[in-house]
């Protein structure tokens, strides 16, 4: 049985569809991840998994159980982190864990092997207000407290929003180790890069799903030819692409630019040739497989030309 | 970016709070239409560093210019010589776009003929001469991030500092904005950009990453990858930033 069983889950706020008739499930044991921009829906749907929202239209058991009906139950076995962390500012490090243990009942030393990992690096400042704690701090505060009841099943509300590249890195390795522990994570971000690191990944926009699936299937649908072209003159490399007659997309991408033609036979000499004219001598080009978020710019186009 | 003209000139810039060396004697020149990439851990002396460069705090000790006005005795002068976009897009949910825009250009002491004129060109430019009257609020993330690039330049200024510009948006929009960062750099506006997504930092021409208060690698993305041994950005900071990181 799945721990997550969602049908047909739809939320609106007055005339504004949040999400519109998500329908997935998540297996036990696995890092599902809900990659999309803000404004997509992923705070609505986390809402209503924990039972904080009443959903329109849809079902959703968590667990097992209903999210409208055993709210009860639910409260008590799931762990619930949401975006810019619930924590009380003026509390404590070692007193945000403790308020947070004793509501369900629970206490520190008890599941204290669940959060050693975590816990123990910010243990040195257990007596500093959590208000006076770093990003990477405050963050790894948060996830401590969502653990210290030992839920069956944790949510993560954009756990690495704004936090920087090495603490968004530690927090990632925390997660597979909790993982390995047995417990079943949904995370959210709006990082395409960590889309990798999950399991399964939802790709929402709009509070639709594009694409739900393994990150390895996710990339493998790709079908068209992507280039990657590099050159000191971006902007007019850019600028020549986006009017070339063939073009299918032109997005910036890092140090580089993702093209992909409408030809089918295009090759590398096509399009260096093509820069020549537009007085582009430098560029390199190389055919590349697509990452996630080609694939996530891909799907929303897709989507535009539906509608 | 062929130019030499430096338009932020930083040596030995220092602020201490009390005991507490947050910018620790960091120097750089950043140049006329250059994309500078300020990058750091959270709690590197980013923001710090930047308060100083836009006159918003007094350094402890060292020299810094920008746009040519001295951050100590010209602070004011700094103001209204740069553009600021943050994170926040500060523009005001309330007032409608063409409001925001007066409003902002107002501030920044254009004359109300300017201001009509720039609101309308403005308006045609980001194709949105049929929402003129429409509320911040009702507009979708990514035309508030235009608009707020478009507003925080719109004194012409020859530095914009964004701060955190593209959190949150989605990639197409995300690479429309960055569009609109290099056609103002091809005008030789000079961007200065903190980010937290390291692909981004692949977009800028330099990129300086500060550890606990000092710069530990200024270069090009690509000069940084090579030195650094690394494919990514991403690689290239987290070596650095964990090379001697402390908690706190």
């Amino acid at each position: 049985m799945p721990v997550v069983e969602v049908r047909g889950l739809t939320k609106k706020y007055g005339k504004k569809t949040a999400i519109s008739s998500l329908s997935f499930d998540v297996n036990e044991g696995e890092i599902f991840g809900f990659i999309g921009p803000d404004g997509a829906g992923k705070t609505t749907l986390f809402r209503i998994l924990t039972t904080l929202l009443l959903p329109n239209e849809g079902k959703a058991n968590v667990l097992g159980k209903d999210v409208v009906k055993d709210y009860k139950y639910l409260r008590k076995h799931l762990g619930y982190m949401p975006g810019r962390f619930s924590l009380y500012m003026d509390l404590t490090v070692e007193e945000n864990l403790k308020f947070f243990a004793s509501i369900f009942g629970a206490t520190i030393e008890e599941n204290y092997y669940l959060i050693k990992d975590i816990y123990s690096q910010i243990e040195p400042f257990k007596n500093r207000r959590a208000g006076n704690l770093s990003g990477g701090m405050k963050q790894k505060l948060a996830l401590s407290c969502a653990l210290i009841h030992k839920p069956l099943l944790l949510v993560l509300d954009e756990p690495t929003t704004g936090v920087d590249a090495v603490s968004r890195k530690e927090f990632w390795e925390m997660l597979k180790r909790l993982k390995e522990q047995g417990i079943t994570i949904i995370v959210s971000t709006p990082y395409m890069d960590e889309a990798v690191l999950c399991d399964k990944i939802a790709l929402i926009q709009n509070g639709s799903i594009l694409d739900i699936d393994t990150p390895n299937d996710i990339v493998s649908k790709f079908k068209n030819k992507l280039f990657s072209i590099k050159t000191y003159n971006k902007y007019l490399a850019i600028k020549s692409l986006e009017s070339y007659e063939y073009k299918n997309s032109v997005y910036p991408f890092g140090d580089s630019i993702h093209y992909s033609d409408k030809r089918d036979n295009t090759d590398n000499d096509v399009l260096i040739q093509f820069l020549q004219l537009c007085g582009i001598n430098d560029c390199e080009v190389n055919v590349i497989d697509a990452g996630i978020e080609d694939v996530f710019m891909f799907l929303m186009k897709e989507k535009r030309h539906e509608q | 970016m062929n130019n030499n003209k430096k338009v932020i000139e930083v040596t030995n810039l220092t602020r201490k709070f009390g005991k507490f060396t947050a910018v620790d004697s960091i120097s750089f020149d950043v140049y006329e239409g250059e994309i500078f990439g300020f990058l750091g851990a959270n709690g590197a002396g980013k923001t710090t560093a930047i308060k100083m460069l836009i006159g918003l705090l007094a350094p402890t000790s060292g020299k810094a210019t920008v746009a040519g006005c001295d951050v100590y005795k010209q602070s004011e002068q700094i103001k209204k010589s740069i553009g600021y976009m943050s994170q926040k897009f500060s523009l005001y949910e309330d007032l409608t776009i063409a409001e925001n825009i007066s409003f902002y250009a107002g501030i920044y002491g254009l004359t109300d003929g300017q201001i009509s004129e720039k609101t309308d060109l403005l308006l045609k430019k980001l194709n949105l001469e049929n929402s003129r009257n429409e509320l911040i609020k009702s507009l979708p993330l990514g035309w508030k991030q235009k608009l707020a690039f478009s507003v925080a330049i719109i004194h012409g200024p020859s530095i914009v500092f964004l701060d955190e510009p593209t959190g949150g948006v989605d990639p197409i929009t995300r690479r429309q904005f960055w569009n609109l960062i290099y056609e103002a750099a091809d005008n030789k506006k000079t961007i200065f950009v903190t980010t937290h997504y390291m692909d981004e930092a692949e977009y800028c021409d330099r990129v300086s990453i500060m550890v606990d208060g000092k710069i530990e690698a200024l270069d090009s993305p690509t000069n940084l990858k090579s030195k650094y041994d690394s494919y990514t950005m991403n690689d290239v900071f987290i070596q650095l930033a964990r090379k001697n990181q402390v908690q706190g």
